[in-house]
């Protein structure tokens, strides 16, 4: 008897069928506005470069609805960015002090951590 | 009063079909069945034609895994009275060629298995007579639990990366070959990057999670593939920054 194996096409809807696909596919579509968030901060140097005015333009343009609406939305999946990884690093990143691997809960605690380290030293830099 | 549950099936037998299709049956419900018992019993009572792998019964030979109700599962390991809400469809596992019925090609899986060289590699040749390669618990402990994987493939049936490209060498291999990057007897690390490190290997991986989620033996494949990043990047950059460093 002759072998004849069907393979199964993998359909455009794949990820809809179940949650763990679904919060995954939002985890890489938040890339993109994380990216689109530096495209812009880039084109803040560009404009600062060029003078006062282009300056004053890009902060008047940031500060419209518009530009409000754009960063809120960056911030919201920025923010489900680094929750999601931050929960994921206990994976990627296991420890171990004196030979006892160090709780999961722990390592996830530490990246908030520094986080808001990080964030303070941001705010009192900026002058807030 | 006796009790029925009805399992959706999807049936491929290459010499009368040109595509799967599902087949119904109903069967007496025990409490204390799992999906194989019945599918045992189809088989057994009803239709001898089913086919489907299967050996130990106890989640340890890893034969028995496929889709129930979309889920990468053991038919052993999952009992019928958790999908009582409505008829429990399965079929063949997730991202792989269907042979018959519930039966998988896993011709590819075994290629890449045996190309990470999952088995202690050692530099030097000991002799018997040199005695055992002495471990510490300490040592035991950083690589155990990827020893406990019984290759079920439930992993790559929930993969959607082994769907999207068949290439990938996939999460089992994977966390294999990190279990014996990670044993302090191996030194076959090198030997094994040039498969585990490449576009296939670990960086086709994009950290759905869902191997350790589906795993039935606890192995987080998902966990042995992110350290072996981290631990491949390092390598590259003593490789290029560490004066006379191999790799």
């Amino acid at each position: 008897m002759s072998r004849r194996p069907y393979i199964r096409k993998v359909e455009r809807g794949w990820w809809l069928g179940h949650r763990r696909y679904v919060v995954y596919m939002i985890r890489e579509l938040s890339s993109l506005f994380v990216g689109l968030y530096c495209a812009l901060l880039v084109l803040g140097l560009v404009r600062l470069a060029q003078g006062r005015a282009a300056w004053d333009g890009f902060l008047a343009v940031l500060s419209s609805p518009l530009g409000v609406l754009f960063q809120l939305i960056c911030l919201a999946f920025a923010a489900y960015h680094s929750v999601t990884w931050f929960a994921l690093t206990p994976k990627a990143m296991p420890l171990a002090l004196r030979g006892e691997p160090v709780p999961p809960k722990a390592i996830v605690g530490m990246h908030y951590g520094v986080w808001a380290v990080v964030s303070l030293v941001v705010l009192i830099a900026a002058g807030i | 009063m006796s009790e029925n549950v009805t399992l959706e099936i999807l049936r491929y037998m290459p010499e009368v079909d040109s595509e799967p299709h599902f087949q119904t049956y109903t069967i007496p419900y025990r409490d204390d069945w799992v999906v194989l018992d019945g599918l045992n019993y189809i088989k057994d009572q009803v239709d001898a034609t089913l086919s489907y792998r299967w050996s130990c019964h106890m989640a340890i030979c890893g034969s028995c895994g496929m889709m129930i109700n979309g889920e990468a599962k053991l038919a052993c390991h999952a009992f019928l009275r958790d999908y009582r809400h409505g008829v429990i469809r399965i079929e063949p596992l997730d991202h792989f060629p269907i042979e018959r019925d519930l039966v998988i090609v896993m011709d590819s899986f075994m290629e890449k298995l045996s190309s990470v060289k999952p088995y202690v590699i050692t530099q030097e040749k000991k002799s018997l007579s040199d005695g055992e390669n002495l471990q510490t618990p300490l040592q035991l402990m950083a690589f155990k639990q990827y020893t406990l994987c019984i290759n079920c493939l439930l992993c790559y049936a929930a993969c959607p990366q082994c769907g999207l490209n068949e290439k990938f060498v996939g999460p089992a291999a994977l966390a294999l070959a990190h279990r014996y990057n990670l044993d302090s007897r191996d030194d076959g690390k090198e030997q094994r990057a040039d498969v585990v490190a490449s576009n296939e290997g670990i960086w086709e991986c994009t950290f759905v999670g869902a191997c350790s989620e589906v795993c039935p033996k606890h192995v987080d494949p998902a966990a042995a593939i992110q350290q072996t990043k981290i631990s491949a990047s390092l390598d590259w950059f003593k490789a290029r920054l560490m004066p006379g460093a191999d790799r």
